[in-house]
């Protein structure tokens, strides 16, 4: 399953994406189990994984998205820790198997650019190698629960947004991936120091299953919302969820 | 059982209450809510279990995402139910029925548990019960705690911390759940054992 160069495909995501959310978004997601799910048509009751329970937990995310952004401190940093802490080996996890992962062409690479930004000219790798870059050792967290210690390296978001003349005040950083995965974050978390447009992993040039070229590392979100292979970047105003999010998950998850 | 149908929830009987109109009503919404946690609380243990065992599946909410928007959706009733009856509690001094305990005494009453000679008056607590009372809710208070140490372990840092960072915080977490199961078994034990203990707390005598 190679999925190659991204270049043209990303541009028509993002105007995907951007077009078709809102009605994205009111899919179900309540997934019954088979007993569940038999329980519920034997008793004709939906109360407890049904349309009508999904309704009000959406409404209940949504508040908690809402509660999140106000707890949400620009200045305060996510724990770094010494190179002695990394987790090694550091776990590999998506929704699809490591040997799936896309191979993206470095080559015909381009960082497409869409939404409210000033200069939308595409990026090459070259030129966002050339891009000031800092060191993290943060701590990733799963929304499964389980955690690791990582060392990222690459050129803070907030940087990139500010030369490229994207719209500060907007409210949201939509992100398209090789694969087909999509993120969205709040503009708050878009200019926090440490959210990175991530080039290498432990030191290394980041590895396909870590998310070659460029992963979007940001340690105050979940785990999901660090979108790996990104080929594409939009500045909006619109909500556009994300591939999980789609799914169920909060949308603002932050840490 | 004539005396049942006509539930004095108002607490403005004639009779002594025992428990007072909003230990009633928090005692109930707390019970819910707290079978929500547990119940969704699972699902998102067996996403990455701490230890080598799981949930059944069908543990509330599915799958993970389900699981997750129960236990964030019934967190903000137990929160809020437990903030309430903790400020009414502590304003009209009711948890001073708690106190003291004496190791003596508490030696003494599980030793006329054991033998049956245990005063059944559902009024006053012994100095078992007292224990165990005061005790769940110090589980209480940790396991909201140590929650929101797992939700926001960057802004709440200094919380996380408190727990040991962020994977200790988990273990305090399941732990205190692992307590509250155990609690909840006996609790529910003792009520139909002594039934006029469950009917003082729908009417409040």
């Amino acid at each position: 399953m190679e999925r190659k160069n991204p270049r043209v495909d990303a541009a028509l995501l993002i105007k995907d994406a951007a077009k078709l959310l809102p009605s994205l978004a009111r899919r179900l997601f309540l997934r019954n189990t088979a007993s569940l799910g038999a329980l519920v048509l034997l008793t004709g009751c939906d109360i407890v994984d049904g349309p009508t329970s999904e309704r009000a937990l959406r409404k209940v995310s949504e508040f908690n998205d809402w509660i999140q952004a106000r707890l949400f401190n620009p200045n305060r940093l996510a724990d770094t820790y010494p190179e002695s802490a990394i987790t090694r080996p550091f776990r590999f996890n998506a929704y699809y198997d490591e040997s799936e992962a896309p191979d993206v062409d470095e080559d015909a690479y381009r960082l497409a650019l869409d939404g409210l930004i000033g200069n939308k000219q595409p990026w090459t790798l070259d030129q966002l190698y050339a891009l000031p870059q800092e060191t993290q050792i943060t701590r990733l967290i799963c929304v499964e629960g389980w955690s690791a210690i990582g060392k990222w390296t690459g050129a803070p978001l907030r940087d990139f947004l500010r030369r490229v003349g994207a719209d500060l005040t907007a409210k949201y950083v939509h992100f398209v991936c090789a694969e087909g995965y999509s993120a969205s974050i709040d503009m708050p978390t878009a200019l926090h120091p440490q959210t990175q447009m991530t080039f290498k992993f432990d030191g290394e040039v980041l590895p396909t299953k870590f998310g070659f070229p460029m992963r979007i590392r940001m340690p105050v979100k979940l785990g999901f919302k660090n979108p790996k292979h990104v080929v594409g970047l939009a500045v909006l105003n619109n909500y556009t969820g994300g591939y999980w999010e789609d799914r169920g998950y909060n949308w603002f998850s932050g840490l | 059982m004539t005396d049942t149908a006509n539930l004095d929830l108002s607490g403005a009987g004639t009779q002594h209450i025992i428990h007072p109109l909003y230990v009633r009503i928090t005692h109930w919404i707390n019970a819910l809510a707290m079978l929500v946690m547990i119940g969704s609380g699972w699902q998102i243990y067996n996403a990455s279990p701490l230890f080598p065992f799981t949930f059944p599946r069908s543990a509330l909410g599915g799958w993970l995402a389900g699981g997750l928007l129960w236990h964030f959706a019934a967190m903000w009733v137990l929160t809020v139910n437990a903030l309430v009856y903790l400020t009414v509690g502590l304003a009209s001094r009711r948890f001073g029925k708690l106190l003291p305990i004496r190791p003596g005494d508490v030696a003494r009453d599980l030793g006329a548990a054991f033998s049956g000679r245990l005063d059944r008056d559902v009024a006053h607590y012994n100095a078992v019960q007292k224990l165990v009372y005061v005790a769940i809710l110090l589980t209480g208070v940790v396991i909201v705690i140590s929650g929101f140490a797992i939700w926001k372990p960057v802004q709440l840092r200094e919380l996380t911390l408190l727990f040991g960072g962020y994977d200790a915080a988990r273990y305090v977490h399941f732990f205190a759940m692992a307590v509250i199961v155990l609690f909840l078994i006996v609790h529910v034990i003792m009520a139909l054992l002594v039934p006029k203990s469950l009917r003082a707390m729908i009417r409040g005598h």
